[in-house]
This record gives structure tokens, C-alpha cells and sequence, in this order.
């Protein structure tokens, strides 16, 4: 089973002759992606790594089926390509692209309203579900097959979690890189709920960081519905209050997404809090043994 | 990207956005001129002197080692002189600027809007910025003008309003009505308010602000809606859009290690604590702030070398890393993924060895692609680098450097 990808899933690449789509398309079919074609406006009707480059969305999802998009495109045209993957019916967009203007994405957010799309990211590392598909920028080796389901805002901290995770004798289900930015398409709760119903996996970490209600609204719904461990950190807690730390989320607003907030909540909704990040990998075992 | 005042007022009424007139100069002499066009204009012989720096609070903020306040009223040219003078190349400390205070470059020499006339002046509040809950640009505003609105929003939150702008189109008339209504606002000033609060929206939209706040939003005796103060934040990201307005950027407001950090594509924060850290990935370099503070430390920065860590970027943030003389020891913590750990640890020896004389213990943490290689190289340069392969390890040293 697992979720949002797996080897059936086929994936198209929005920016797929660029220099990040095509390094990332190979690192992708490598790993065994079915990666059926791109698109890349005004090349279409060639080839590129061996598969078909398509002018719009709308063509490549004629000719290919595909039902995954992943995009590479630059930041000023990246909300554009949200909503051109939307328009083709595509039912799940990963967006790479980090440094979208807010506003872009206030539209983009607006123009998948009641649509069937879902959107992952952006500003995101992509998702990979072990052994089967990687629709991201992830380092694969990593991820090494299992039943955890890992659910993040940052890139780095996805792979320190996962291997910790293999470290301690477990693999990963699905790993879901939902992006650092203020707006992105699929919140930590919509994320953490798809793998609390994944039959395929059995225990869930949870990274958030500074910023935003997205932890803590995650942690209020993980109360009533805690049927596996899941297991939490935040980064940022040294962070000091109004300067942004990397991500454009990243930013201390009020009394309530101080990291100190957060834990306190997950804590209080049944989440095993770790302080430090190198704690996530055996907090879990602990927590699936217990 | 922070503007001053003079600047975002200036962007404004490119949107018929109604603001304090004023001219920012430099120095004094300026000033006094400024003064006489000012009051040749307004026929008012008051008029105010407002420093200009990108922190809040100067009215109540005083230049050191003085009793200037950062912003003053004066009556004449001698009074204008006076006090520009003494703001002029002084360092103002307000409640936002910490005890360190700004260096004021410019002032703004700014008409006198308690001019009397018909009606009661009245100061009211309002900004525009992302409801990140919603995904929706919100104008909040309030009667309670001229204060912090913190402490209102925290005594008297039923004085604060909030009107949500809705994502496919701009702000509606009847929003602009409702807040102009509940503003108290009547007859022409009414009018003018609706009209105000739509031209901002529309400059908002238009400049790509993060954020954009009026304190105070004035209604002048004779019934105008003004911005007497205006703090402007551009969306970083959206400058691709506006070269124009990139280069409004006053390094001179920002702390010069991160904007050094910034030419070689770092992401830099410059902290208070004794221990360097240098991550790839913004994460997992706040994470590892966190362990070094649980390691007994306190992180001296946050930078994030982004998904190019190589020979050039490390040097680089081990020299900005190293300027802070407070800091007692460095943590390089990579996770090697597309970034190869032994072309970071080579990197790593190669700054090392250019740098010399580091007399403070370096631990490198390298996990990921090819980590075994890395630790290898890293152990056998013989230079005086611990490294580690788990997060766990490099918490350990990092505790034992300190102790």
C-alpha cells in the first residue's frame, strides 16, 4: 500500500531539461521511479533521458497517463506550474522549488480549491516511499525499506531521522517532505493522517520547527486518534523570537509557535517529545516495544 | 528586506496612498532647508524630526549619552538644526534595538499633522500581511492608534479587527466600507478612509510586501486619512520582480557578518552563545543549535550552507564563523545526500590548512553519502579536527570540548 506514491505512480517532470530536473529525474529513475516523460515549454515533441518532452501538462498526462508531477521550474514561474499540473487533472504535484514569492502561492493555494490535486510542498525534499518510488531530491540510499512514516518541514532533517531509523534496525513506508514555506499545499496534520491510516505502517515521527500552527493543530488531532506511537521533535528551540532562521517560515511570531509551545502541546496530546534530534531513532524503538 | 520610513512613504504615494509629507536628508544643513520648503508648504511653523532606522520605538528612544529623542518637534530653523544635529551620526537605542542602538544616517524632516482645524484628530492602527491559518492576506486594524499593538491585542483584543482579503480577488468595496465604519469614520473622512485602505491593499499586492503597517493611521482636523509612520517588509523572494526596489537595501542596517555570509550564498544569523555551528539545510541547523545547547553550549550562530557545501563555502563560514571572538569551539554538521561528505571533508582540511592557526577544537560531523570515506580523510590529515559519524557522537564532543 503505503501512501501518495508508490511503483505504480507515473510521474512527469515539470522542468525536466533544466539542470536540477534533469540531475534529479536520473537520481529518480535510478532509483526505479517510473518517470514516463516532462515538460518543458517550447520543447516539446523531443526526448530527454530517453523519454518524451511534452510543451504543456495537458499533453504529457494525454500521451502518458501520469498522475505524479514533480516540479524543478524556477521560483517566479513555479506557482504557474502548480496550476498548470492542477489544470490537467494531476492528482498529486510535488514542488521542489524553493524561494516562491508569498503572494504567488496565495493564488496557487486559491486556484486548487476544490479541485482534485493534492500539493506537496513547496520548498520541499519530495517523497519517497522505500523501495518503490522517490519523487524527490532525497538521497535514496538511505531509505532503506520498513514501516515507519516520517512526516517533516526540512530536508536534512528527513535523512537524519531516517537514518537513524535504519540505524536502529527499522526501515521507512513513506517519507513526506511537506516544505518550509509559510503557505504550502499539504499541512502536517493532512500528511500525518494519511500515514495513521496506511495499514503499512506502524509508527510515525513528526519534525516541525519554529513557525506557524501547523504542529500543534497536528498534535490536537493525533489526541483522539493516537493508534500508533508517533514520535516528535522541533527544531528551533534556541531560535531567537522575529529573525528568520533559513526557512521563510521559519520565524517566531507569537507566544505560541515558539518550539517551547509546541512540545508542550505534543507532550500533552500523547506524542513522545524528544529534545534533542539525535534521540528520534531510539525514542522510537522504545516506543514500538513498549 | 526592511525599509525606512522615508522610503516605504515614498512607494506609497506612487499608490495615492495619502502620507506625512517630508524630505529625508543627511545632514544638517539639509535639514534646515527642508524645513523651509516644509513650512512654505504647509504654512505651519512646527514641524517633526524623525530619525530614521529600521526599529520601532523611537520616539521614546534616546540618542546615547544624551536626552534626544529619536523623534522631535521643533518651530524654527534654529530648533530643526538643533535637533538634527544631535541625532545626526548618534546612536539611538529604542525599546527594539537592543542596548547596542543604531546609527542614525538620515532623518526625515516631516510636516506637523496636529495642525488645528474643524474636527478632533484621531490615531488609529493599521497593517496588511499573510494569515498563514487561512492562506489569506489579513488587514487588521483597531481605533487604539499610536501604541503597541501587542499590549492592545493583549489587554483589549475586541478593539482589534480583522478583515480577510479573499485569494482570487482584490478587497472589495464593502471591506473597505466595514473598516472605515468600524474605525468610527464618518462624512469625508469616511470617504477618504475607504479610498486609503484600498490603495494600500493595492500597494501591498503590487510591492509584494511580507508585511505593511501605518501606526499611526491619522485623521487630520480637516477630515484627511493619512500614514504618519509606515513599516515596510518586502517578500525577499519577489525581488526578481522589483529591481527597483533591491536596491533600497541599507546594508548599513544589517549586521555585516551576514551580509558578508550573504556573497557567498550563506544563510546566516549571528547568535550570542560560545559554540560555531556550520549545517547544510535550515533544519537541521536549527536542530543542531538545539543539541549544542543540550550539550551544555550556546549555539554563537545559525548558517545554513545550503546543498553546496564545498571547499570555498566552508572556508568562507569558517572565517565568518571565527570573527566572533566568543565563540569556543565550531560544529560542522553535514548530511551528506546529492553533497558528497568526502568532497565537504576535503573542503573541510583544504580551509583548515589555508586559515591556520585555528586554536579552537573543530568537530565535523559527516553522515551520508560516503561518511566512512570522509571520516577517514579527516582522521588521517593529522590537523586538529575530531570527527564523528552519529548526531549522537558529535553531541558527545561538543560537550567534552566545552568542559
Amino acid at each position: 500500500m503505503s501512501v501518495l506514491v508508490n511503483k505504480h505512480s507515473k510521474i512527469i517532470v515539470q522542468g525536466f531539461t533544466g539542470t536540477e530536473g534533469t540531475f534529479h529525474a536520473t537520481q529518480m529513475i535510478e532509483y526505479g521511479t517510473q518517470v514516463v516523460g516532462g515538460v518543458t515549454p517550447g520543447k516539446g515533441g523531443t526526448q530527454h533521458l530517453d523519454r518524451p518532452v511534452f510543451n504543456t501538462v495537458a499533453d504529457a498526462v494525454k500521451a502518458t497517463d501520469a498522475n505524479v508531477s514533480i516540479i524543478f521550474v524556477p521560483p517566479a514561474f513555479a506557482a504557474d506550474a502548480i496550476m498548470e499540473a492542477t489544470d490537467a487533472g494531476i492528482e498529486l504535484v510535488v514542488c521542489i522549488t524553493e524561494g516562491i514569492p508569498v503572494q504567488d502561492m496565495v493564488k496557487a493555494n486559491n486556484y486548487l480549491q476544490g479541485k482534485n490535486t493534492r500539493l506537496i510542498g513547496p520548498n520541499c525534499p519530495g517523497v519517497i516511499t522505500a523501495g518503490e518510488a522517490k519523487v524527490g531530491i532525497m538521497p535514496g540510499f538511505i531509505f532503506k525499506p520498513g514501516r515507519i512514516g516520517i512526516v517533516s518541514k526540512s530536508g536534512t532533517l528527513t535523512y537524519e531521522a531516517a537514518d537513524q531509523v535504519v540505524k536502529a534496525g527499522m526501515g521507512i513506508s513513506t517519507a513526506i517532505g511537506i516544505g518550509g514555506d509559510p503557505i504550502i499545499g499539504t499541512p502536517t496534520v493532512e500528511a500525518v493522517k494519511l500515514l495513521m491510516n496506511d495499514p503499512e505502517t506502524d509508527g510515525i515521527i513528526m519534525i516541525g520547527e519554529i513557525g506557524g500552527g501547523m504542529e500543534a493543530e497536528a498534535a490536537r488531532w493525533l489526541k483522539d486518534n493516537l493508534r500508533k506511537p508517533v514520535v516528535g521533535f522541533i527544531a528551533g528551540q534556541t531560535a531567537p523570537p522575529g529573525r528568520r532562521m533559513g526557512h521563510a517560515g521559519a520565524i517566531i511570531g507569537g507566544a505560541d509557535d515558539t518550539a517551547a509551545a509546541k512540545m508542550k502541546i505534543m507532550d500533552e496530546c500523547g506524542i513522545h517529545v524528544v529534545a534533542s534530534p539525535a534521540d528520534i531513532g531510539k525514542t522510537m524503538v522504545a516506543a514500538l516495544t513498549k | 528586506m526592511n525599509l525606512h520610513e522615508y522610503q516605504a512613504k515614498e512607494l506609497l504615494k506612487k499608490y495615492n496612498v495619502p502620507v506625512q509629507e517630508g524630505i529625508a536628508v543627511d545632514n544638517v544643513m539639509a535639514a534646515e532647508e527642508a524645513y523651509r520648503q516644509i513650512k512654505t508648504q504647509t504654512g505651519n511653523n512646527f514641524a517633526v524630526v524623525k530619525a530614521q532606522i529600521h526599529a520601532g520605538g523611537r520616539g521614546k528612544g534616546k540618542i546615547v549619552g544624551t536626552e534626544q529623542r529619536g523623534v522631535a518637534v521643533g518651530k524654527s530653523v534654529e530648533d530643526i538644526a538643533t535637533i538634527s544635529k544631535n541625532i545626526l551620526g548618534g546612536t539611538l537605542v529604542t525599546i527594539q534595538t537592543g542596548e547596542a542602538g543604531k546609527v542614525v544616517n538620515k532623518v526625515l524632516v516631516a510636516q506637523d499633522v496636529y495642525y488645528s482645524g474643524p474636527n478632533p484628530v484621531k490615531e488609529f492602527y493599521l497593517s496588511i500581511l499573510l494569515d498563514r491559518g487561512t492562506k489569506q492576506n489579513v488587514i487588521m486594524y483597531s481605533t487604539e492608534g499610536g501604541m503597541d499593538i501587542e499590549e492592545v491585542a493583549h489587554n483589549t483584543p475586541e478593539k482589534i479587527f480583522k478583515e480577510w482579503v479573499h485569494a482570487g480577488s482584490p478587497l472589495q468595496g464593502f471591506q473597505a466600507r466595514k473598516i472605515a465604519f468600524n474605525l468610527g469614520l464618518s462624512g469625508e473622512a469616511f470617504k477618504n478612509c475607504v479610498k486609503f485602505v484600498t490603495n494600500l491593499y493595492n500597494a501591498y499586492v503590487g510591492l509584494d510586501c511580507a508585511m505593511l503597517e501605518i501606526n499611526p493611521l491619522f485623521k487630520t482636523s480637516d477630515e484627511k486619512i493619512i500614514a504618519v509612520d509606515c513599516k515596510m517588509n518586502l517578500d525577499d523572494n519577489a525581488l526578481m520582480r522589483h529591481p527597483d526596489l533591491a536596491s533600497l537595501r541599507d546594508v548599513t542596517e544589517e549586521d555585516p557578518t551576514e551580509v558578508e555570509a550573504g556573497q557567498y550564498n550563506l544563510n546566516f544569523v549571528k547568535l550570542d552563545g560560545n559554540v560555531g555551528c556550520m549545517v547544510n539545510g535550515a533544519g537541521l541547523a536549527m536542530a543542531t543549535m538545539d543539541m549544542i545547547k543540550l550539550s551544555g553550549g550556546e549555539p554563537a550562530n545559525f548558517l545554513d550552507v545550503g546543498g553546496t557545501a564545498n571547499a570555498q563555502t566552508v572556508e568562507a563560514g569558517f572565517r565568518i564563523i571565527m570573527k566572533d571572538p566568543a565563540v569556543k569551539a565550531i560544529l560542522i554538521n553535514i548530511f551528506g545526500g546529492i553533497v558528497r561528505c568526502d568532497r565537504v571533508a576535503a573542503g573541510v582540511i583544504e580551509a583548515y590548512n589555508k586559515l591556520g592557526n585555528i586554536n579552537i577544537p573543530i568537530i565535523v560531523r559527516l553522515q551520508g553519502t560516503n561518511a566512512e570515506e570522509a571520516k577517514k580523510l579527516i582522521d588521517e590529515s593529522g590537523l586538529q579536527v575530531q570527527s564523528a559519524i552519529q548526531l549522537s557522537e558529535a553531541a558527545d564532543l561538543v560537550k567534552k570540548a566545552l568542559a
